[in-house]
């Protein structure tokens, strides 16, 4: 088979054939590895290939073949890894000058099941620095182009993860959501991108941004491979205090089922003011097919989830700024010495982290400083107990809410960079979400008329995955979106 | 949270808390930054959450607890593999002071 | 008039647990080991590295609580206290704010004028930091040892209730007593695993609202902690005399100048903005666990001296100096059980505890070697035990047990055998002590008269000479017995 051919399967067929036989990991490996070499140039979605790795990592899957060992479900599959998930021995970064070239000595949980699996990584992508942002712009080493259109943001903070997947740079990639940052830039790259209920996947070795929000989740070209990955990374870590016990379904299981009877809810506010108009048709129009499966459509109300914002930009940046303070240059990453030890701090921090960062920092500490804590902090954490509140009150009546991704589609380069809340806008149908802990996911729901990919996303009860891949999948076979993929990057 | 006016006093503070040193041209662009992101936050004064309990963890769950097996340290190499400074098996540090930090 | 001030002291004591691993991650915390091995990505604070709790310290600290009469909620959180050091990894310590394991006990202490209730406020779980080294290095930088950060700590929070240095160091020595009992702490003072900082304000005499205080550290001796607090009382009469303000501020004790000097501290120091750790959930444990403990309770110190007094035939003085550390006090119990034997009578338990008591304070005392929690004797209380029982069957004689106990540090091997390699039985055989006598008192006619004039206290001369005849073999109670005899007869 050729590179190119090879590029162009799904996970599924890749793992298929290299257990087969039919083709060896280390070829899969150096299809993909060429790709990234070509695409990646533009794009910009890798900040570090790890090419050694990821062969060594191949034959080690050939030779567990060739000896009649029975291999993983992702073997010889070709993953890349969101720069923010701890590899052993390979840079870890974060987007971010503070840990430029930190290297630590163990592997994340998610990476490490991945492994386990039979899974390749072939390196680390770029995001916005510490998972802050939406459009990528915030990495320290650049932004990410989107593959469908590279004057425009792929989204973030995981666009590396997103664009390597839309442009089958690797078969699929984990990113991390705490607001968004898995499905909005899944809904600008037109991939599933699926944020799992929090407490699903452990968070051992991701490096933190907001403890209680943050949750890794997989980008793949179709829900099955996506449903095939959730399966793989979910489950009890004893490393992690919030992950769950809760038992893993077979998500797999899922894909290719009916879906007639179950009720879907749509919020009527989603497709109000402030939302693209192409994506509010798209949406109506997903509504259409999935009623046409036998769906049952009901309005739903979350009426808090317009405080969803406010209380996310409290909450976030208060637990980032203690996240953030053991990056202080005293025991590993970037020192800049000053006069004394304080300045050494501020002189270290002020300059290994990059604007947004550095203004996270700032309205967390401000939040949580003496005299604001009730105020700020406190309060948005009752916001998001109604919040929670809304979506319980909902899901007596749906199984299972559909809003836009987000109200836009992908947005150019630089055209919000000089404005944080607007940038922050691009959020506000992933945040309700995420701040019940509940599991979401965005499939492509349509294209707009220059072409851009249209996300939409739905949102399910607290470790019921399991629905959501199950609808996922109905649409997209129904839908007709996954055989559209970017043109090929010259 | 009425009063979402941010003075320069207080963000001068808030960057010393963080241990961010920011000269004066940045500490006035945060003040306007964080004025308007505050100006937002604002919002949530419409509601009344006075018999609300706090949510700190969105999916409820009880601590779980370890057994007191000592688990293998790291190896020296690997703790000080991205350090910046060693010296005598010891994180160098800038000389600490009283209070100092 | 000048008026008379009133000290008022509050004591904050920082114990670590006898865990064996650290309070969040399972690093061991054995003592002495060379810095920074006893490390991990948790206790370092590597990106991505999570806490996960002991169970161990948990339980150790329900331990101490009880102990000293706390109510332990069964629900907790634990909650980050954030601040910037180079000792503290994580750039927080994670503590307990508003919602600790135990709140409200007592501790009481004897002063001169009798027991005297001391309120505890709190006890609360949290991890210790690191060690800061000074002028070890080469340069002028510090070095930093990870080793003790993360350990288990109690930190518990007694009223502002101590009236002097004086009861400041009973309360201290009473607090230690209690949790080593209770096998919690190993009150290792020097090693630093028993700390203290103190709370001390002065107020006139007959005012009810407290003075400002000044809060003293490093004080982490009981020398220190008296004479640290007796100067800071004096100093703080000396400034209101004179007219002045005490200022609020934290002094460390120097005892190179014998005095309490300001520590340089930030204006923001204590704005710790502490909110819940969002990496924990709630502690929750059952009233089962909390009763489960509450039985199985170590008996205290206090409680013994108590009993043994009552039960055991000494006296406080004896079960003062008996109880002063805990692997004594079972040594004592052991010892005097086994003497006694099972089934004994409440007088048969009372005179082999006196004996036993009396025999450990004599001989045991000086050979064991105390380290924290653990002791070491250089004979079992089981075979003390058969040293006296062969004093109390008369085959040896007191004076000759010192004797055989020696040789049994040094061979050992039990009393019974060395009496009998060594042939020391005691001379028991009426007859051989007759003669003796007689040889004795014919040998020494003039003291026999002034025996016979009345003057008894010569009897003391023919015991020594006689036990001198049997070189110390024969049994005293019969050389009494016979000498009185004989000596009547003349």
């Amino acid at each position: 088979m050729t590179s190119q051919a090879l590029c162009a399967l799904s996970g599924i067929e890749i793992q298929k054939k290299v257990a087969s036989g039919d083709v060896s990991a280390v070829e899969v490996t150096n299809a993909f590895l060429e790709r990234i070499t070509h695409q990646d140039r533009k794009l910009h979605a890798f900040l570090y290939v790890d090419a050694e790795g990821a062969l060594a990592q191949a034959a080690t899957v050939d030779r567990a073949r060739k000896a009649g060992e029975t291999l993983g479900p992702l073997a010889g599959v070709p993953v890349a890894l969101k720069d923010n998930l701890c590899t052993r021995g390979v840079p870890t970064t974060c987007a971010s000058k503070i840990l430029a070239g930190y290297v630590p000595p163990y592997d994340a949980d998610a990476v490490e099941r991945l492994r386990r699996a039979g899974a390749i990584a072939v390196g680390k992508t770029n995001m916005d620095e510490f998972a802050m942002g939406s459009s990528n712009e915030n990495s320290a080493f650049g932004p990410v182009k989107n593959p469908w259109d590279e004057t425009r943001a792929p989204g973030g903070s995981s666009g590396g993860s997103a664009a390597a997947t839309a442009s089958s740079m690797a078969s699929f990639a984990l990113g991390s959501d705490t607001g968004g940052s898995v499905r909005q830039p899944g809904a600008f790259c037109g991939v599933t991108a699926l944020k799992p209920t929090y407490g699903r996947v452990s968070r051992f070795g991701l490096i933190a941004f907001a403890s209680s929000l943050d949750q890794i989740g997989p980008f793949a070209r179709s829900v099955r491979e996506a449903a095939r990955v959730l399966s793989v990374i979910a489950g009890h870590d004893a490393r992690d205090a919030t992950s769950t016990t809760t038992a893993v379904d077979d998500y797999e299981a899922e894909c290719g089922k009916e879906v007639r009877g179950l009720r879907v809810g749509v919020v009527a506010d989603a497709l109000g003011a402030g939302v693209d108009a192409e994506v509010v048709k798209a949406t109506r129009a997903a509504v259409a097919k999935l009623a046409e499966l036998g769906c049952e459509i009901v309005d739903v109300s979350l009426p808090h989830a317009t405080h969803a914002l406010a209380a996310y930009y409290l909450i976030a940046p208060a637990e980032a700024s203690s996240n953030l303070a053991r990056f202080d240059g005293m025991r590993y990453g970037l020192r800049k010495t000053g006069d004394d030890l304080t300045a050494t701090y501020g002189t270290t921090r002020a300059e290994g982290f990059g604007p947004e960062v550095r203004r996270r920092i700032m309205l967390g500490t401000y939040a949580l400083s003496a005299g604001y804590y009730d105020a700020f902090y406190v309060k948005a954490q009752k916001v998001r107990t109604l919040i929670r509140r809304d979506y319980d009150a909902a899901f007596k009546k749906c199984d299972v809410v559909l809003t836009p991704t987000s109200p836009t589609t992908a947005f150019k380069l630089g055209e919000k960079t000089s404005d944080p809340l607007a940038m922050y806008m691009a959020d506000i149908f992933t945040l309700p979400p995420s701040l019940a802990g509940l599991p979401a996911v965005s499939i492509p729901g349509g294209y707009s008329a220059d072409g851009l990919p249209i996300g939409l996303q739905l949102t399910g009860r607290a470790f019921d995955e399991k629905t959501l891949v199950r609808v996922s999948d109905a649409y997209e076979r129904a839908s007709g979106w996954l055989s559209r993929r970017p043109s090929e990057i010259v | 949270m009425s009063d979402t006016k941010i003075t320069l006093e207080d963000v001068r503070k808030v960057a010393r808390l963080s241990r961010l040193a920011l000269d004066e041209a940045a500490l006035a662009q945060m003040r306007g930054e964080l004025s308007k992101i505050l100006g937002h936050v604002a919002s949530l004064n419409a509601l009344d959450v006075s018999n609300v309990e706090p949510t700190y963890h969105a999916v409820p769950m009880n601590a779980p607890l370890r057994a007191d097996v000592v688990q293998a340290s790291l190896p020296r190499d690997e703790v000080f593999a991205s350090a910046p400074k060693t010296e005598a098996g010891g994180f160098a540090v800038p000389k600490v002071m009283d209070g100092e930090g | 008039m000048a008026t008379t001030y009133e000290p008022v002291i509050g004591l904050e004591v920082h114990a670590q647990l006898f865990s064996k691993t650290k309070m969040f991650c399972g690093c061991s915390i054995s003592f002495g080991a060379p810095p920074n091995t006893q490390v991990c990505p948790v206790c370092l604070a590597l990106p991505g590295a999570l806490p996960v709790p002991n169970a161990r310290a948990i339980e150790l600290a329900v331990r101490a609580a009880l102990a000293l009469g706390c109510t332990v909620n069964e629900r907790s959180v634990f909650a980050r206290k954030n601040y910037f050091y180079p000792d503290l990894s994580k750039g927080y310590q994670i503590s307990q704010f508003d919602l600790p394991l135990n709140t409200g006990g007592k501790l009481v202490i004897d002063t001169p004028s009798g027991p005297r209730e001391v309120g505890i406020t709190r006890i609360h779980v949290e991890e210790d930091a690191a060690k800061n080294l000074h002028g070890v290095g080469h340069g002028t930088d510090t070095l930093v040892d990870f080793n003790r950060a993360g350990t288990a700590l109690i930190e518990i929070v007694g009223e502002p209730d101590l009236r002097n240095a004086d009861e400041a160091e009973a309360y201290l020595k009473k607090l230690r007593e209690v949790l080593m009992f209770v096998g919690v702490n190993d009150g290792n003072l020097e090693e630093g695993s028993f700390r203290c900082d103190a709370n001390v304000s002065i107020r006139p005499v007959g005012q009810e609202k407290f003075g400002t205080r000044c809060e003293l550290k490093n004080i982490n001796s009981f020398r220190f902690v008296r004479k640290a607090i007796e100067y800071e009382i004096t100093r703080q009469e000396a400034v209101l005399s004179a007219g002045g303000t005490i200022t609020q501020e934290t002094r460390t004790y120097s005892d190179g100048l014998g005095k309490t000097i300001p520590m340089r501290t930030k204006e923001d120091a204590h704005d710790y903005r502490y909110f819940p750790d969002p990496d924990l959930p709630p502690l929750v444990i059952t009233r089962a666990f909390i009763e489960k403990l509450r039985v199985t309770a170590p008996e205290l110190a206090e409680q013994k001296r108590t009993r043994w007094q009552k039960e055991l035939g000494v006296t406080l003085y004896d079960a003062t100096v008996l109880t002063g550390h805990p692997k004594i006090a079972d040594y004592f119990e052991e010892a005097a059980a086994a003497l006694a034997g099972k089934d004994a009578s409440p007088e048969a338990r009372a005179a082999a505890g006196k004996k036993v008591a009396n025999f450990v304070q004599s001989e045991v005392l000086r050979t064991v070697t105390t380290r924290g929690l653990e002791a070491e004797f250089a004979v079992s209380a089981e075979y003390v035990a058969e040293l006296l029982r062969l004093v109390e069957g008369g085959s040896i004689s007191g004076k000759m047990a010192k004797d055989v106990f020696a040789e049994m540090i040094t061979t050992g091997r039990s009393a019974s055998k060395i009496i009998e390699q060594k042939g020391l039985s005691q001379v028991t055989d009426t007859s051989v002590i007759e003669a003796a006598v007689a040889e004795v008192l014919a040998a020494n006619a003039s003291q026999v008269e002034k025996y016979k004039a009345g003057k008894t206290s010569v009897v003391g001369f023919f015991v020594g000479q006689i036990m001198r005849a049997t070189k110390g073999a024969a049994n005293p109670q019969l050389v009494n017995d016979i000498l009185k005899k004989m000596l009547d007869a003349q």
